[in-house]
């Protein structure tokens, strides 16, 4: 996964995300922020699983389905390719 | 490196000081003069007595109501003689589109007469006219969506059957409508035919994010500063009442080709889209700084500075850094004055804020 434009992107500690290529800004809650972090760290989608595992109770299958929609919906706003 | 104007002793003459829902670039003008600890003397040259920038405070030292463009150079001359006579005016930075090229044209006379500016040249203003613009960077390759001339409401119809809806249909100075039907097309082909003559454009619409740049191109085909923004807040009539400084290389790399193309002296606004694979495509090239210039220099690049000096021949170093993220919200609030100032600039076409030696 290409998360180059994803490294640019500035976010703030209240979950405010502003990319400034595109003058989009967005906003996003802790799980998303923990996520985007971790992608920035070049982390794979099961290592990214397993640390949230670490900090929530909840399934594998529940946050591979969420990790899924979420990636999409960060395809669908061109900021991981 | 921010542009120091508090030990330049002058007189600027800037136009324009409408503020409402289509505002003009002067105010903002002024304020960034200001903002650069211009200390000088500020004339404002108007059109209508109730362009609201005359009201504002400490904003214009004179106030001198000016002919219209329309009027033609000789009643532009008599008024600015008189105008001369009451104060020394040593630059003017005009910002309307209508005036530009009666400017441009003036040069020598004005230049004659003291006053200086740094304005493209007549070749350069016309290379960027909406119904040339098509033509010249289509064959250099930069991007320009699919336009067309129209004079007559048939060649319209022609013209709508081979591009397909929404398309633009634009005056050839002013304003531009999304139309959806060919009902719409020829009821606004035929109000822009009537308020600015012919040729109407029609172009493509193109799908995108739009981007603006200020900017100040230094006559030899460089930028002296640029500013891209993305308007956050639209208003019906299109215009920007909010807007974001963005840093996207892309667009920097395209308006270097556009300046260095056109070898740009002066301000100018560049309307610009991105589509979805990246591809920049120009709308529209704006000889003036935008109303939205204050956003320059709050972003650290003060371009209406840059043009006083380079208008006055002083140095400047092309400025590269800004501040991304710095935004502008556009409000609109009363303005409390009196009626006898309205009275003053009705009747005596000037008002003096301060004293005339």
């Amino acid at each position: 996964m290409n998360t180059s434009k994803l490294k640019k992107i500035a976010i703030s500690e209240s979950g405010f995300i502003f990319d400034p290529s595109t003058g989009i800004s967005y906003n996003s809650n802790e799980m998303a922020i923990t996520i985007i972090n971790l992608l920035n760290k070049d982390r794979s989608e099961e290592e990214i699983i397993a640390k949230i595992m670490e900090e929530y109770e909840v399934t594998h299958d529940a946050i591979r389905r969420d990790l899924e929609y979420f990636l999409t919906q960060l395809k669908n706003l061109h900021l991981v390719s | 490196m921010s542009i120091d104007l508090s030990k330049l002793e002058c007189t600027v003459a800037v136009t324009g000081l409408k503020t409402g829902d289509n505002p003009q670039p002067g105010t903002p003008v002024i304020r960034c003069l200001r903002d650069a600890g211009f200390k000088g003397r500020i004339v404002a040259l108007v059109y209508d007595t109730l362009e609201a920038g005359i009201f504002v405070e400490d904003l214009a030292d004179d106030i001198f109501v000016m002919p219209y463009p329309s009027g033609g150079s000789e009643v532009f001359l008599q008024r600015l003689d008189y105008i001369l006579s009451q104060v020394k005016i040593d630059v003017i930075i005009p910002t309307l589109d209508s005036e530009i090229i009666n400017y441009i044209r003036l040069e020598k006379v004005l230049n004659d007469r003291g006053i200086k500016f740094f304005l493209p040249t007549e070749e350069q203003f016309q290379a960027r006219d909406k119904t040339r613009l098509n033509r010249m960077f289509d064959e250099l390759g930069i991007g320009v969506p699919k336009s067309f001339f129209c004079t007559d409401a048939q060649e319209l119809y022609n013209i709508a059957a081979t591009i397909t809806f929404p398309f633009f249909i634009k005056g050839k100075l002013y304003e531009a409508y999304e139309v959806y039907s060919l009902d719409d097309a020829f009821d606004i082909f035929g109000k822009l035919k009537a308020k600015w003559g012919l040729p109407v454009i029609v172009q493509q619409k193109v799908y995108g994010d739009e981007f603006n740049i200020a900017l100040v191109g230094d006559g030899e085909g460089g930028m002296l500063g640029m500013i891209p923004q993305r308007k956050l807040i639209i208003t019906d009539k299109g215009k920007g009442f909010g807007g974001v400084v963005v840093d996207n290389p892309e667009l920097k790399e395209f308006a270097e080709k556009v300046i260095k193309t056109l070898k740009w002296r002066g301000p100018a606004e560049l309307e610009v889209i991105q589509n979805a694979t990246g591809e920049i495509f120009i709308i529209e090239i704006n000889p003036r700084f935008p109303a939205w210039i204050r956003l320059s220099a709050g972003a650290g690049q003060n371009l209406p500075a840059i043009d006083l000096m380079m208008a006055l021949g002083l140095p400047v170093e092309p400025m590269t850094e800004y501040e991304t993220g710095t935004i502008f919200i556009r409000h609109s609030e009363d303005i409390i004055s009196h009626i006898n100032k309205f009275g003053t600039i009705s009747s005596l076409k000037e008002l003096h804020n301060k004293e005339v030696k």
